[in-house]
């Protein structure tokens, strides 16, 4: 897929919370072709400290309105800079970057979408486009508390959603992995975006009972493109980049101890 | 519009501007967002005898305008290149020169040897920042015998051009200049990283695999600059500069402190298509200096 360096407009900046912003940027242009699970490598101007793109997931592409949005969380200087940009301003960005969640060939499949904090960012995009094709999508959404769990509604026009809070504050109490639903239904496909111990357990249930599962991977980036190897995960097949080969990766091919 | 040809030794050049090892792939990851055949040059990743699986993750840290690396030479090895890259890459019309790296003499030597036939590789950068496995692991380029003794026998069987890039993490860079210079190099490039480190105070753990790693990006210019103005002092040989050029005034500071060429590194990550605008604002700067060909600005610092 063709690459672009393309300055978005921010269209509408929404602080979810103190720590989460949702952004919808849009174009004068039609957006590139995006698939679920890519990311864009997000130039962060105005920031000491904050030398090289930060990686940030396509959190949902509306063709109709030229929208793309982006889902931060706050965790250092580069995302509180790009949390707080106003209306009116531009990202550049470099984009579509990396590959993408596969699709099952059988439309009879079950799937589940497990997120846990930011990790949910590439999940609506990938249910709303299983939704699309004829999939019945299951969200399972994990969160610290019920203030941690965003917009909820955007995934409940898609599908099934299960929630989990480790304070207990919102659907059933503790980690993702001890919902009751992953004990009364089996699921062909898993797809999993968040902490690393929480893909891992995710990856750990799948295995048990026999699903594909994929995996986003997060690790740290410098130029976004293959160039630099800097961001590889040991593969069955040695060091590959996560920004070219993922983010998301078959857990059949990680090296992972799960 | 001023002339922006320039040769160093017998390679020519359709501008000084080119990109650096390591931080441009083969090129090929670039050509999405702008005509790579524009620059003058590409230095292709660092490229050693076998196979090389490179450091564990992770292998960067961000530093105060720049960043770590301890990528560890990841690279298919020579063959690879020669049977499934170079075919790729061959028709680019611009300069392909290959990084080599090595960990003894003999990887050297073969290395450079199965590269001096293939037609369209002008030249080779001999990468002597890599430790010397049989002496313990100090860098070949850190002591003037062991810089001079690589460049002696990789001189004797690679007929091309032969660039040395040299490493700053030395007491004088000059005198390791003057001594590959006398074993037949035909040009040197600097700076290579310089060696740092970074920690996470919250976990009380170095940040890299392999704890220290080789620093790039602005925050090295200074050091680059003053390294690349002292060894074209020194030396009768071309000079090609980098370290942390960012943009045309930094690439230009470099040439008029001594450097022929220059290559661009990290600056490529945050902006893929800098060095087509380097080359742009060159040409504005001869422009508005009067300069006919960027050759006027080669050493023309007043000092
Ligand atoms: C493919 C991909 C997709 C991503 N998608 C999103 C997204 O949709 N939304 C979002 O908010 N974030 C996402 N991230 C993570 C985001 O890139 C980092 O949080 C961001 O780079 C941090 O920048 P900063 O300047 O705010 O923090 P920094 O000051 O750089 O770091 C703050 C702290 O976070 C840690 N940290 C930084 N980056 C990472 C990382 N990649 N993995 C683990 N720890 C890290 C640092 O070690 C440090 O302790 C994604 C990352 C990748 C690789
Ligand atoms: C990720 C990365 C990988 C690199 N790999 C190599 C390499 O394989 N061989 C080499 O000679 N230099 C390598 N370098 C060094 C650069 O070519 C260059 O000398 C250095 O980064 C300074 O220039 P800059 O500040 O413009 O990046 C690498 C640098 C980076 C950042
Ligand atoms: S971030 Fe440079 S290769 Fe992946």
């Amino acid at each position: 897929m063709k690459k672009y360096m393309l300055d978005l407009i921010i269209k509408e900046n929404k602080q979810l919370s103190d720590q989460y912003s949702l952004l919808i940027l849009t174009s004068p242009e039609k957006l590139p072709e995006i698939l679920p699970g890519q990311f864009a490598e997000v130039r962060v101007d105005g920031s000491a400290t904050t030398f090289l793109r930060r990686p940030i997931s396509i959190h949902y592409v509306d063709y109709e309105l030229n929208e793309l949005w982006l889902l931060i969380q706050v965790v250092g200087d580069g995302t509180k800079k790009m949390a707080e940009i106003e209306e009116g301003k531009s990202l550049n960005m470099l984009i579509p970057l990396g590959n993408s969640f596969s699709t099952p060939s059988n439309i009879d499949s079950k799937v589940l979408l497990v997120g846990g904090g930011c990790g949910v960012a590439p999940l609506l995009y990938l249910g709303a486009h299983l939704k699309k094709i004829g999939f019945e999508v299951n969200f399972l959404l994990g969160a610290r508390s019920k203030a941690d769990l965003l917009q909820l509604c955007e995934y409940e026009r898609l599908g099934n959603v299960f929630t989990t809070t480790e304070d207990g504050s919102y659907g059933e109490h503790g980690f993702v992995t001890q919902h009751s639903v992953l004990n009364s239904s089996n699921f062909d496909y898993i797809y999993t975006c968040g902490p690393t111990p929480m893909m891992k357990a995710v990856a750990n249930y799948a295995l048990k009972t026999s699903a594909n599962c994929e995996v986003s991977l997060e690790n740290t980036m410098a130029c976004g493109i293959g160039a630099c190897l800097c961001c590889v995960t040991d593969t069955i097949e040695g060091h590959v980049c996560v920004c070219t080969e993922g983010p998301v990766f078959n857990i059949t091919k990680l090296k992972w101890e799960i | 519009m001023g002339n922006l040809n320039i040769n160093i030794g017998k390679l020519q050049l359709k501008n000084p501007v080119m990109t650096a090892s390591g931080t441009f792939g083969y090129g090929t990851e670039y050509s999405d967002f702008m005509d790579i055949s524009r620059i003058g040059g590409i230095f292709v990743k660092g490229t050693t005898i076998r196979e090389r699986q490179g450091n564990p993750y992770p292998r960067m840290a961000e530093t105060p305008s720049g960043m770590l690396n301890a990528v560890g030479l990841q690279n298919k090895g020579v063959d690879y290149f020669i049977n499934h890259i170079y075919p790729e890459i061959k028709h680019i019309d611009t300069n392909i020169i290959v990084n080599v790296s090595g960990s003894t003499i003999e990887d050297y030597i073969e290395t450079a040897e199965k590269l001096n036939y293939l037609e369209n590789i002008p030249a080779i950068e001999l990468n002597i920042s890599c430790p010397n496995v049989k002496e313990g692991g100090m860098a070949f380029g850190t002591t003037c015998l062991s810089a001079a003794q690589v460049v002696k026998e990789v001189r004797r069987v690679y007929k091309n051009e032969l660039i040395v890039k040299l490493s700053p993490n030395v007491t004088d860079i000059s005198e390791i200049a003057l001594a590959v210079e006398a074993e037949g190099a035909d040009s040197v490039s600097l700076i290579n990283t310089l060696l740092g480190m970074a920690i996470n105070a919250e976990k009380r753990k170095p940040i890299l695999s392999t704890i220290t790693g080789g620093l790039s990006g602005p925050a090295v210019k200074p050091i680059a600059l003053r390294m690349v103005w002292q060894v074209a002092q020194a030396v009768k040989i071309p000079v090609i500069g980098l370290g942390g050029i960012m943009n045309a005034a930094d690439a230009i500071e470099f040439m008029l402190a001594g450097a022929t060429a220059i290559q661009i590194g990290t600056a490529n990550f945050i902006d893929p298509t800098v060095s087509i605008k380097v080359i742009e604002g060159i040409n504005d700067y001869l422009d508005r200096h009067g300069f006919q060909s960027v050759r006027d600005i080669v050493g023309a610092l007043e000092v």
